[in-house]
């Protein structure tokens, strides 16, 4: 989006916080992650500070880790659509996006769903799409977990497409009219129930970066949450999946590429980093670390000290022992590396797992901070970002009292939301009716 | 008038239905209202089939989530079917309701038989409504193993031993239906009310196996003129059912669904008086109304009907608890993994 002026100006998405070690349950400021005033004390925080959106991320099965279900990490969240509804009744511009699998969703049903809140929400409605495949989180399913790897985005698009189809099933006149899809995953007919939205069609976001999944959004998504960190793979992807937009006949600016991002501040460069040092000692605990461990090795090492020097054995290749989470890489490359970073610094288990976790995006002073997010937009590296707070639910307090208006300040951000629906917030056209 | 005043509380609901809806604001106003009167719940229907001949039809259980931060007491009962859905995700909408309203939500369980919701999934060909309500039995019975595969104390967040849960307290349900399976456990924790309200429509003889089995509300559609004899022999039936299940047939509220079209003053004293009837004579344990306009009918009925029943002695004019199984004067379920674990 740009400004009057013709600044680059950028978007920002405050993602609820997940069931993953990023987000922090030790601390005496971390609240409940079920109870409904989390959510909208999140929420309020976000359309105070003139965000585009709220994101919830969804599970549909409890992570498993040696066939137990995993205890280290926070641990339920309610259905996120649901969630959302209730949040349309207690703010008034802040969009509303949810993630919901296209492997064990119908159409019909869902874009009944989507539909339903962007009538609910005045047009604030948005749906990250995302896949599975997995036979263990289709053991909660009718569908079970049947559906081969590669066809995960054929029917992620032919989902997507579908469901734009019944949005658009209805008459110009406000009536309903008759629909009929055959593809090869869907083969519905009928009338859809729900007259068409404020937004037409609910914002789509897409999250994942490979090839196939890069293709997808440039063909059908609005967002692309992304996880690319520094400034160079950042443009590198922006390039990238910009460039493929016109292959699709679309323009750059009808896809928004959002990195998922941490931030730390504080009152000093030296204080920032303190305290993003103490919240990584926080996001691995003795016991994770050992976890994290044993993701890699694919084996139990629950005789080792985290306190204690790397184990000497080699992964194992085919230790699959952790289930509803990626496994990180090739374990021999990613042992080899944690070995030579562990003897060259002298790291025990746990130091290691910190020195080599994920570190935050940006830390700083909300100055040096707002500086960096900027230049991340001006430069092309992203078109916003999406916050992931590692505290429920004060987690953005911060960034907004601090950060939101030096880049009110710098032009970089909005002074006032200038639309009602989602699609205003990010500047995308009412979708063309097919 | 000395008609004795029955021990159990009567029990009253709205449906808040209207054709063509595009926006929260008229379900908000009409809950609003109907808490107001301190009625136990409002209820949305829905369905998978075609638009209705008024329009616009938004899913019930999203509308009634929009409305419960707006509210404080009503109980929230949308219509979730169960023949296209996946029962997973219906246990898990229904108690993220529960969690949004802070213990106020409800579910009505309902199939779809018709061929045009089947031809909107094009997954499942249309079966016997028999088979149909079979499956449905076997939804709520997931769901009910799914509302308990977290118990309550699950959550421990222990720093010693950096466990967030005791999964100990976390238990698989291993369901196996006629034509579905669910591990579990549930992804949500436990809801506040244990267990959400369960719904079944049980006119028809069909539902009525599931609702004796796993319904805390029936109802029994009947007219306002009709003799209650027929309403009265379906509760008889319900709580015979009941009983039969192992269930305390007294925990089975079951509610005369009557449809009604209030023109005036004197049309909301006659309906406290039907009411008042009814209920003083045990034919059934309170009522569901139907309103042909909500926007005529709701307000003379709050303002009409309500305060006849209350200055009578019938109705309470208060809600003494928080959530609506505190109104159904039912009780928060003992969950039955911490049952057996701890008898074990």
């Amino acid at each position: 989006m740009t400004s009057r002026t013709g600044r680059k100006q950028m978007h920002l998405a405050a993602h609820f916080p997940g069931v993953n070690n990023t987000t922090v349950w030790t601390d005496p400021r971390s609240g409940s992650q079920i109870d409904f005033g989390s959510f909208e004390h999140l929420a309020h925080t976000a359309e105070r500070g003139l965000f585009d959106f709220f994101f919830l991320a969804e599970g549909l099965r409890l992570r498993e880790h040696k066939g137990l279900i995993h205890d280290l990490d926070v641990v339920g969240r309610p259905e996120s659509l649901t969630v959302l509804a209730a949040l349309a009744a207690v703010t008034d511009r802040l969009g509303l996006a949810a993630t919901v699998n296209a492997t064990f969703n119908e159409p019909y049903e869902l874009a009944r769903r989507l539909a339903s809140l962007d009538h609910l929400s005045g047009g604030r409605a948005a749906w990250n799409v995302v896949t599975s495949s997995d036979a263990f989180t289709g053991e909660n399913f009718r569908r079970g977990g049947y559906l081969d790897h590669a066809d995960r985005y054929t029917r992620a698009a032919e989902f997507v497409a579908t469901a734009r189809e019944l949005w658009d099933s209805w008459a110009p006149d406000g009536t309903p009219r008759p629909f009929a899809h055959q593809g090869r995953h869907f083969r519905i007919e009928g009338e859809f129930d729900v007259a068409p939205g404020p937004q037409g069609h609910p914002v789509v976001i897409q999250a994942g970066d490979s090839d196939e999944g890069r293709e997808f959004a440039a063909a059908t998504a609005d967002v692309v949450f992304t996880r690319h960190g520094s400034l160079e793979a950042g443009r590198a992807f922006y390039a990238d999946v910009k460039g493929r937009l016109a292959a699709h006949g679309r323009a750059p600016g009808d896809l928004k590429i959002m990195p998922g991002v941490t931030v730390v501040l504080g009152d000093t460069a030296a204080e920032a980093q303190e305290k993003a040092a103490e919240i990584r000692k926080q996001q691995v605990s003795p016991q994770t670390a050992l976890l994290t461990l044993e993701q890699v090795w694919g084996r139990d090492l629950s005789a080792y000290d985290p306190d204690g020097p790397l184990p000497d054995i080699d992964p194992d290749p085919d230790g699959a022992i952790t289930q509803g989470r990626v496994r990180l890489g090739d374990p021999f490359a990613v042992a080899a590396r944690w070995r030579a970073v562990a003897e060259a610094k002298g790291l025990s288990i746990r130091q290691t797992v910190i020195e080599t976790h994920g570190r935050p995006s940006f830390v700083g002073t909300p100055q040096a901070v707002a500086a960096e997010l900027d230049e991340f937009v001006t430069t092309d590296a992203a078109d916003g970002f999406i916050l992931v707070p590692h505290l429920t639910p004060g987690g953005l307090d911060d960034f907004v009292d601090g950060v939101v208006p030096l880049l009110q300040e710098r032009g970089a951000f909005r002074t006032e939301y200038t639309g009602r629906t989602l699609r205003d917030h990010l500047g995308l056209p009412l979708p063309r009716r097919e | 008038m000395s008609s004795p005043v029955p021990t159990r509380p009567l029990h009253l609901a709205v449906a808040i239905d209207r054709p063509d809806a595009r926006s929260a604001e008229p379900f908000a106003r009409a809950a609003r209202l109907a808490e107001h009167g301190k009625l136990d719940f409002v209820t949305l229907d829905d369905t998978l089939g075609p638009p209705g001949r008024g329009g616009s039809r938004l899913d019930a259980l999203a509308v009634l989530a929009r409305v419960a931060p707006v509210t404080r007491r009503i109980g929230l009962v949308p219509t979730v079917t169960t023949t296209h859905t996946e029962p997973f995700h219906v246990s898990n909408a229904v108690s993220t309701l529960d969690w949004v309203s802070r213990g106020r939500a409800g579910w009505t369980v309902a199939v779809s038989t018709g061929e045009a919701a089947a031809r909107h999934f094009g997954r499942r060909d249309t079966a016997p409504a028999q088979d149909l309500w079979r499956e449905a039995g076997e939804v709520a019975d997931v769901a009910g193993r799914l509302w308990d595969s977290w118990e309550d104390d699950a959550e421990i967040r222990d720093a010693a031993t950096g466990r967030f849960v005791d999964r100990d307290k976390l238990h698989y349900v291993d369901f196996r239906g006629t034509d579905f399976s669910v591990r579990g456990p549930s992804i949500v924790p436990r809801p506040p009310q244990g267990h959400p309200v369960i719904a079944v429509d049980a006119t028809d003889p069909l539902p009525r196996a599931a609702a004796a089995r796993h319904a805390d509300v029936a109802y029994v559609r009947a007219r306002a003129d009709a003799p209650p004899a027929a309403v009265r022999a379906v509760r008889d039936e319900l709580r015979g059912r009941a009983q039969q299940f192992g269930r305390d047939p007294g925990r089975l509220v079951v509610l005369a669904s009557v449809p009604v079209a209030l023109h005036a003053a004197a049309d909301a004293v006659a309906l406290a008086d039907l009411v008042g009837g009814w209920y003083g004579d045990g034919v059934v344990d309170g009522f569901h109304f139907r309103p042909g306009d909500p926007d005529r009918d709701l307000p003379l009925l709050v303002d009409g009907t309500v305060p006849v029943l209350q200055h009578r002695g019938l109705l309470r004019s208060f809600y003494p608890g928080g959530t609506l199984r505190e109104h159904l004067c039912l009780p928060r379920p003992a969950n039955r993994y911490a049952t057996a674990r701890e008898t074990a």
